[in-house]
């Protein structure tokens, strides 16, 4: 009988036996790239889930096809928290290549199951080592050799499930789930995973203290990754003309948005209400979604850093001339090319004033799957209300990785389609102004080409204009419009998602974020508590421009602490030109941006840091 | 006693030619740019096109304000240097029921805009692209632009020692379905054609030669008045007959081509030279760059095809404007929603 490599010191063996840890720890899953692990990772993850404990998935990939190492870390944890880990406590090392440096990265106690010929046992005594015959399992169950690769991973599924005591019934289910209808390819890989199961049970000796067990924290809720919830919102929205140009990470954003319009925007005659096009640039994508958005209908795209650099021309036209569109940026991280694979929230500043000549942009920024899924229904009643482009910014964490979320509500509202005169409304009004300001709101009436009457039409331009969209250079027509489009930047502090008081125990501290870095905030808060006993009140903030909410709580504190994802603490700059300068001096920055999504330990460290805590 | 005045003279939906117009025009005085603008108010009109139905495209430039300057009943978009394709791809997609027309310069198409103006011909977007093509950049004062001929002189003395892009060769060759070359001093020919394009399906790519009087209407220059009066060479006769006039057309297959267009309509073309054949694609383009050897400026409709299908039949779309929607149609139910939320947990 194998001895399950236990090195330990018998004392520190038996006091981790003894503290078991139970669905609070991280799985790192260590292969390479292109070697389909990834129905392996999503069993694993489903599984977790499945078995009613809260769980979160993160895909740490290169910016290549195959052959490059890849991690997976999926996180169990009974409080909730869904942030990346800095380490992790269960190591599967099936990638050779970085296995030496993947054991060495662990902390003292974790667990390392890996291919027996690695022997990695070699390079930590303090850490419970399971080597596993990968190859002589697989070959016993996988007859066909070139699948050999695909299925090797769901061995590692059963090997874990085993030592960590996963639900052999739920693992079941899962897999069952992953490969659809399939039943050769069910058995295929249920049959990997009960070899993987079975080698454990009779060949590894349990010594680590980790376990899953049962809970009932997820039940009714879902697993989705941020860019299919965006694609969601944006179909209950009714998009109807999507341009778009291939870039990692917002491609599946698109690919989802496509999936769900060719299933629900199909007449039954076979034919489409919608049309997608794979432009040849993120230029053309953008003159198409402005194109359309003019002429009436619900247009987007959706690009990371590099498109929304392209974009900058158009963008400044959509705002100038008045028309709607959604721009989704998935962040990665820049400058330039930068790491596509890796997240950030760095494109805020750029986006907020992309595109020449006093031009800003309205940008929704949501911080959960649910938020994706609203904001960006959202973000298309906003662009026909208030007539000009929106973005919403979210990022590679987000949108590329798994998350678990309460359901998504139906919209309670109707679309918006904002201020549009039809031929009847002319009709009675006789005439009209394109860019009048008529109700105070600074928000004028337009007209879709094709309007059936003599004086529907207008004349849409970049180019200087007045009220009659004429064109213009006299001073006081040219600073009419721009005055009001001033003023129709202010009101929309109103109309966009107002900030979240997540926490709010009076301190006299703050914090302020946006997006995925909620995750890790949340986390630190507890933790900074738990370990200080101070607790700080927390904004979140979903929009800008930015409500009056957060202006008020810059006022109410002392100090007030940015956390964001970038190096040039680029909120906290958008926040000093909106606030006065008594108020911005208050604020302070906690920065993040290696590439990874911030973590809570990081957070918490600088905070006691500089709160002399 | 008062004499009623004559009622105006009206095309075949009743609108006077006036309801084609637009504003005045800031131009140049002489400008080739402004006969282009009366061409299309003449063939709008003869056409009986409803203005509300057109939607008028352009990039930037001094061809491309141009819109501004005829058919003030339809709506417009002047968009930014070079785009004119994308928004328009956009804008038709919304509203594949609309006439689409777009003005373009050579300087807007064949350099800021070449990677937009290719994709566009490819998909053989539904609409009528007539590039304005002057040889120069006439809005920014005068300097060459890729479809200036090799050897041709700026004002300043320059010379040109770049080769032409032709727009028209590439426009066969890409995919655009009804191509063609005029000159705004050609009024005859200029018409027809433009007659022609509204009743075409598909990219209709027009380049009109229009000379620049302040920049590039001197010696020297292959694109001025003096120089298309020369050089000028037909290649057909164009003859249209709209499917609302009741004319009947003889047919002689020796001599003439006679394609029967999208709405019904017809055009004759009356071979002026044997080795034309708007029908094949090697062939035109093998006319087209036969002759810019020989220094000639071939005009005529170059090559047609009636029978592909544009961008928008092959999106199979529904037959009412995707923009016109209603929400029943466009947003999912909430039994959708439900669907979806089961399947994901
Ligand atoms: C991005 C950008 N770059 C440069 C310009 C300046 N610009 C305006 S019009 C023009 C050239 C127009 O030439 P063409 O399309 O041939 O039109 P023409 O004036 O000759 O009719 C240029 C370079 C601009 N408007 N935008
Ligand atoms: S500069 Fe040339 S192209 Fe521009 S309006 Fe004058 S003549 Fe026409
Ligand atoms: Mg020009």
């Amino acid at each position: 009988m194998a001895t399950g490599d236990l090195v330990l010191g018998q004392e520190q063996g038996q006091s981790s036996a003894q503290q078991r840890v139970v669905n609070d720890f991280s799985i790192n899953v260590a292969t390479v790239n292109g070697s389909g692990s990834q129905s392996a990772n999503s069993v694993l993850l489903k599984s977790i889930f499945g078995m009613g404990v809260p769980v979160s998935g993160k895909n740490l990939f290169p910016s290549n096809i195959a052959g490059l190492p890849t991690w997976y870390t999926i996180r169990a944890s009974k409080d909730g928290y869904v942030a990346r880990k800095r380490v992790s406590e269960v190591l599967v090392a099936m990638n050779p290549e970085t296995a030496k440096s993947d054991i060495l990265a662990l902390p003292a106690g974790a667990v390392a199951i890996y291919d027996e010929s690695l022997n990695l046992k070699q390079y930590r005594d303090d850490v419970v080592c399971y080597p596993v015959p990968f190859d002589k399992i697989t070959a016993a169950v996988c007859p066909e050799a070139k699948l050999r690769k695909l299925v090797r991973n769901m061995v590692y599924v059963g090997v874990v499930a085993q030592l960590l005591s996963l639900d052999l019934t739920v693992i079941e289910q899962s897999v069952k789930k992953q490969f659809a209808k399939k039943q050769k390819v069910f058995d295929l890989n249920y049959g990997a995973v009960k070899a993987g199961f079975d080698f454990a049970q009779e060949k590894l000796v349990k010594q680590d203290p980790y376990a899953i067990e049962h809970m009932n924290q997820t039940a009714g809720k879902i697993i989705i990754d941020g860019n299919a919830a965006c694609g969601m919102g944006a179909v209950f929205a009714g998009v109807t003309v999507v341009a778009w140009y291939p870039i990692t990470p917002s491609t599946s954003l698109i690919e989802a948005t496509s999936d769900l319009l060719k299933k629900f925007r199909v007449t039954p005659e076979g034919k489409a209400t919608f049309a997608v096009i794979q432009a040849e640039d993120e230029l053309a994508a953008v003159g198409m979604v402005l194109g359309a958005g003019w002429a009436g209908a619900r247009s987007m795209t959706s690009t990371s850093g590099p498109g929304i650099s392209l974009m900058a021309e158009f963008a400044g036209l959509g705002y100038f001339a008045e028309i709607p569109g959604v721009i989704f940026d998935v962040q990665r991280t820049g400058p330039s090319t930068g790491m596509p694979t890796r997240t950030s929230q760095a494109d805020l500043l750029s986006t907020a004033f992309l595109s020449h000549g006093d031009t800003k942009h309205i940008i929704l920024l949501p911080g959960s799957v649910k938020e994706c899924f609203e904001l960006s229904h959202d973000a298309f009643d906003l662009a026909e209300r208030i007539q000009t482009p929106i973005f919403v910014l979210t990022d590679l964490d987000l949108g590329m990785n798994n998350w678990m979320s309460e359901q998504f509500d139906y919209p309670e509202t109707p679309l918006d389609r904002g201020k549009i005169l039809t031929a009847e409304d002319l009709n009675k009004l006789g005439s009209f102004a394109r860019y009048k300001d008529v109700d105070g709101d600074a928000i004028g009436w337009r007209t879709l080409p094709g309007t059936r009457h003599n004086k529907a039409a207008y004349f849409t331009r970049g180019s200087g204009h007045n009220e009659s969209a004429g064109y213009t250079e006299k001073p006081e027509e040219y600073l009419a419009v721009m005055d009001r489009l001033s003023r129709k930047f202010e009101n929309a502090r109103k109309l966009v998602p107002a900030p979240i008081l997540e926490r709010n125990v009076g301190s006299k501290v703050g914090v302020i974020a946006f997006g995925t870095t909620d995750f890790a905030l949340k986390e630190s808060l507890d933790e900074i508590k738990k370990r200080y006993n101070v607790d700080v009140d927390y904004l979140r903030i979903r929009a800008y421009p930015f409500a009056h909410e957060i202006h008020d709580f810059v006022a109410s504190h002392e100090r007030v602490y940015i956390v964001e994802q970038n190096r040039d603490a680029q909120l906290l700059s958008l926040l000093k030109l909106d606030l006065p300068a008594e108020q911005a001096v208050k604020l302070r920055s906690i920065l993040h941006y290696n590439g990874l999504p911030i973590d809570a330990l990081s957070i918490t460290e600088e905070f006691a840091t500089r709160e002399g805590l | 006693m008062a004499t009623s005045t004559p009622a105006p003279k009206v095309n075949h939906i009743g609108l006077p030619v006036l309801e084609y117009r637009g504003g005045k025009s800031t131009l140049c005085a002489g400008c080739g740019h402004n006969a282009i603008s009366e061409r299309i108010i003449d063939a709008m009109y003869e056409m009986g096109v409803e203005p509300e139905r057109v939607m008028k495209m352009s990039g930037i430039g001094c061809s491309s304000k141009s819109p501004a300057y005829f058919m003030s009943r339809s709506h417009s978009f002047n968009s930014v240097h070079g785009r004119m394709p994308s928004v328009s791809t956009g804008a038709i997609l919304a509203n594949h029921t609309m006439t689409m027309l777009g003005v373009s310069g050579d300087g807007d198409t064949a350099s800021i805009g070449m990677g937009q103006f290719v994709h566009l011909l490819r998909r053989n977007l539904p609409m009528i692209y007539i590039i304005e093509d002057n040889g120069v950049y006439g809005l920014t004062k005068g300097q060459f632009s890729a479809t200036a001929d090799i050897g041709s002189k700026l004002k300043t003395g320059i010379v040109n020692d770049l080769p032409a892009i032709d727009t028209c060769s590439l426009a066969i060759q890409l995919g655009a379905t009804f191509v063609g070359r005029s000159f705004s001093g050609d009024k005859k020919q200029l018409l027809a054609m433009l007659k022609a394009a509204i009743a075409h399906k598909g990219t209709v790519m027009l380049d009109v030669i229009s000379p620049c009087v302040t920049f590039n209407d001197h010696e020297g220059s292959t694109k001025s008045y003096k120089f298309m009066q020369e050089h000028d060479e037909p290649i057909n006769e164009l003859g249209f007959v709209a499917s609302f006039e009741d004319i009947h057309v003889d047919y002689d297959p020796g001599t003439t081509y006679d394609v029967e267009m999208h709405d019904g309509s017809s055009l004759r073309l009356r071979k002026l030279r044997e080795d034309y054949d708007p029908t094949d694609k090697i062939k035109a383009v093998q006319l087209l760059m036969d002759s810019h050897a020989k220094g000639e400026v071939l005009t005529g409709v170059f090559y047609i095809d009636t029978q592909k299908s544009s961008f928008t039949d092959l999106l199979n779309l529904v037959d009412e404007p995707l923009g016109q929607q209603p929400e029943s149609v466009t947003r999912p139910s909430k039994a959708v929603l439900d669907q979806l939320m089961t399947s994901l947990q």
